[in-house]
């Protein structure tokens, strides 16, 4: 028999639930048995509730996935022939494309993440690789910024802001030294696809920055990793010195003249590093603090040159578009918002994990259907959305369409595209004093609604949870809200009374306890 | 000599080595744009934090005022003025690992470790922090142990962790 080749993730989900000792154990049992196998270490397929996740490519080359996997579990799996892709076995799943979590999802992004060795052009080639970049290297700046406009693709770092347009915005600027600038700050609470993508398939993002240097005609680009993703950083360095030897990045792109040289830089645990401006100041080497628009980073961005700044799932969304063309991407999606979103599903949920589908999924699908509802088994009670600056949202308040718009008709917002589950335990009035404190620790301290405002919003929520004067203390914090909103500089004060005044609209019980009851839990 | 000499001359004979090695790492960083952050990391990665004397050393090398490093060492949470314990655990507390019982674990391992916030416990082991978010945020509550993550979490899962930790030769 030849040798099986076996899969097992190492992404940093899956190893934090013990993937390599899982992987240590089928080695071990399978020299045991003196059965050949080839064990491949891929990104995660992003069924987090499954990891360790491990697949065998059958004799027909269909993968079937195994989890979630201990090492204890490896010798039954073995006894019951699982290198022959069997399937019935209380952790077998059957084939992993007909899971149905994974089969009714819309992967463009993620079509290739956990399933190739991140760390193999080969691998990356053979499932569509570079084939967008190849293409952008024959168009001209303007034909590749006017592809991506046309596919209609739209900032994922929060805003959601045109890419095209501001690709263009850099392109027309004048001087010949521009900035391609990729945001890997990943700060909010609840979101994992930016890492899952730079562990699982680096080369994408690779990919997409190169062509976005071809489009505004920029030499050299920055990834700023946060810190707190110490894999991301080194599988995301490892692909660029791989991509450089074998003619990807570097000088003479692929055989051609163009060149693009790409560096890796590595936050220090600051949230506010996220905000663009702010990543811009401490890739210069000073603190994170924002600057006021404008210039925008377009005109004047880092070391006062065009830059062009954008998230990690916008760059990686570019090799699809110049790969299968504008047309293509736009056909998916709601409204105004076109392509697919990386959703990530997170906290208190049974199958919590990474669910790409085209805009205008409702979200009601996105926490029961692929969710499956709470770990914990009992009713969802609130879902915050977007991040730390996202509103809380009821759970019987989710039929409501996953895309920019409609959720800003419904004062909620995408933000990065991650979802907080939470059940019936949880005291609102403590989220929404976590909201401010948050704030608080991460204001970078430029203006004083947010770093001042944040503050006094912890102290009066925590007077209104004592039972203080609640009628006036709700009026100062109403306040404060008010003024964060209007007058922070950027949208760190500006969207931080969003947890707050969600939580107090759709939870006002929960600021109405007797403080006895609270100090009792 | 009396003892107190001798014991600042070896606190000088300290500081002097620090800046010595201080200085080569700025050699290595100093030609790239931006290198202050990049030269911060190495300098904490060589030496556990940034201690105030060796800032004098960074500022000479990128041509900044001691006040402008000492601004960008206050401002980021990760920079460190003192060396942690041997081991650090960062804790995670944002709302994912909230919405799966974060506090309680941090309290658990404060307890269990008999540390205060950001504090060490004396056999200098373990430093504690609390951190927003380690991208594992679907299967908290989310612990990480240097540079390791740990996912799912519970108090029994911790103490294990640690113990292992503690058992192994500083
Ligand atoms: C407080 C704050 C934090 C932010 N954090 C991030 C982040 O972690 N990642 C990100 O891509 N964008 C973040 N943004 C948005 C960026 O400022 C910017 O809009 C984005 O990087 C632009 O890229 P895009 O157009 O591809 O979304 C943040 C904004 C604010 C105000
Ligand atoms: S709103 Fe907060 S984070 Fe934004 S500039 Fe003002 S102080 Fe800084
Ligand atoms: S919220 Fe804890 S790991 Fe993301």
């Amino acid at each position: 028999m030849s040798a099986v080749t076996v899969t097992v993730p190492r992404d940093t989900a899956a190893l934090s639930v013990g993937a390599d000792d899982v992987a240590a154990a089928i080695v071990a049992e399978a020299d045991r048995r003196g059965l050949a196998v080839t064990l491949v270490r891929t990104g995660s397929r992003g069924l987090f509730w499954l990891e360790p996740m491990v697949e065998v490519v059958g004799p027909d080359g269909v993968r079937h996935a195994y989890g979630p996997m201990t090492a204890d579990d490896v010798p039954g799996l073995f006894d019951a022939d699982f290198l022959e892709a069997i399937d019935h076995h209380p952790l077998a799943h059957g084939p992993t494309d007909s899971i149905a979590y994974l089969k009714d999802q819309q992967r463009l992004t993620f079509a290739r993440c956990g399933v190739i060795d991140p760390l193999s052009v080969i691998d990356y080639r053979t499932h569509g690789g570079f084939v967008g970049l190849d293409r952008a290297l024959t168009m001209a700046p303007e034909a590749i910024c006017a592809e991506i406009t046309h596919g209609g693709l739209r900032g994922r770092g929060g805003a959601g802001f045109p890419t095209g347009i501001k690709w263009t915005t850099v392109r027309e600027a004048p001087g010949p030294t521009k900035y391609i600038c990729c945001n890997a700050d990943e700060g909010d609470g609840g979101t994992f696809a930016d890492r899952m993508l730079m562990e699982g398939d680096p080369f994408l993002l690779i990919e997409g920055m190169t062509i976005a240097a071809l489009a505004v005609g920029a030499r050299e680009g920055f990834v700023y990793v946060r810190s707190e993703y110490p894999r991301a950083i080194a599988t995301l360095r490892a692909a660029i010195a791989t991509a450089e030897a074998e003619g990807w990045l570097g000088e003479g792109i692929h055989g051609t003249d163009r060149a693009f040289h790409l560096h890796v830089r590595v936050g220090a645990g600051a949230y506010i590093c996220g905000e663009e401006t702010a990543m811009l100041e401490s890739l210069e080497g000073r603190r994170g603090q924002v600057r006021a628009k404008p210039p925008l980073p377009a005109h004047e961005g880092l070391f006062g040159k065009p830059t062009v700044v954008n998230n990690v799932l916008t760059l990686a969304a570019v090799p699809v578009i110049l790969a299968q063309g504008a047309a293509f991407y736009r056909d998916f999606g709601a409204g105004r918002s076109r392509g697919t979103q990386p959703f990530q599903l997170a906290g208190n949920i049974r199958r919590g994990g990474l669910v790409e589908l085209a805009f205008g999924v409702r979200l009601t699908d996105l926490v029961h259907r692929f969710g499956g509802g709470t770990l914990s088994g009992r009713p969802v009670r609130a879902v915050q959305v977007g991040g730390p600056l996202g509103a809380y949202l009821p759970g019987d308040g989710l039929d409501v369409a996953a895309d920019y718009e409609t959720l800003a008709e419904t004062g909620a917002m995408l933000g990065h595209g991650g979802l907080v589950v939470f059940d019936d335990t949880v005291d609102m009035a403590r989220q929404a004093r976590f909201a401010m404190a948050f704030c608080a620790i991460e204001s970078c301290g430029k203006c004083t609604p947010c770093r001042i405002g944040s503050q006094r919003g912890v102290e009066v929520i925590d007077r209104i949870m004592a039972g203080e004067n609640r009628a006036a203390n709700r009026a100062v914090l109403d306040d404060l809200c008010e003024v964060m909103a209007e007058a922070s500089l950027c949208a760190m004060g500006g969207l931080t009374p969003n947890p707050v005044r969600s939580a107090l609209a759709h939870f006002p019980e929960d600021f109405k306890r007797p403080p006895t009851a609270r100090a009792a839990e | 000599m009396t003892g107190r000499e001798s014991l600042a001359e070896t606190g000088q004979d300290r500081d002097w080595e620090m800046q010595a090695r201080a200085r080569a790492i700025v050699a290595e960083h100093q030609g790239q744009p931006g290198a202050l952050l990049p030269l911060l990391h190495a300098i904490q990665a060589e030496f556990g934090c940034v201690e105030p004397s060796v800032v004098p050393v960074l500022a000479e090398g990128l041509n900044l005022s001691v006040a402008e490093v000492h601004g960008v060492v206050t401002f980021y949470h990760d920079l460190r003025h003192a060396r942690p314990g041997r081991h650090v655990i960062k804790v995670c507390q944002a709302e994912a690992c909230q919405a799966v019982g974060a506090d309680s674990l941090l309290a658990h391992v404060r307890r269990s470790l008999g540390v205060d916030r950001g504090g060490t416990p004396p056999d200098d082991a373990f430093t504690v922090d609390v951190v927003y978010c380690l991208g594992n945020c679907a299967l908290g509550p989310t612990v990480m142990i240097d540079d390791v993550v740990h996912g799912r979490v519970t108090p029994a899962r911790f103490d294990a962790l640690a113990d292992v930790r503690r058992r192994a030769a500083p």
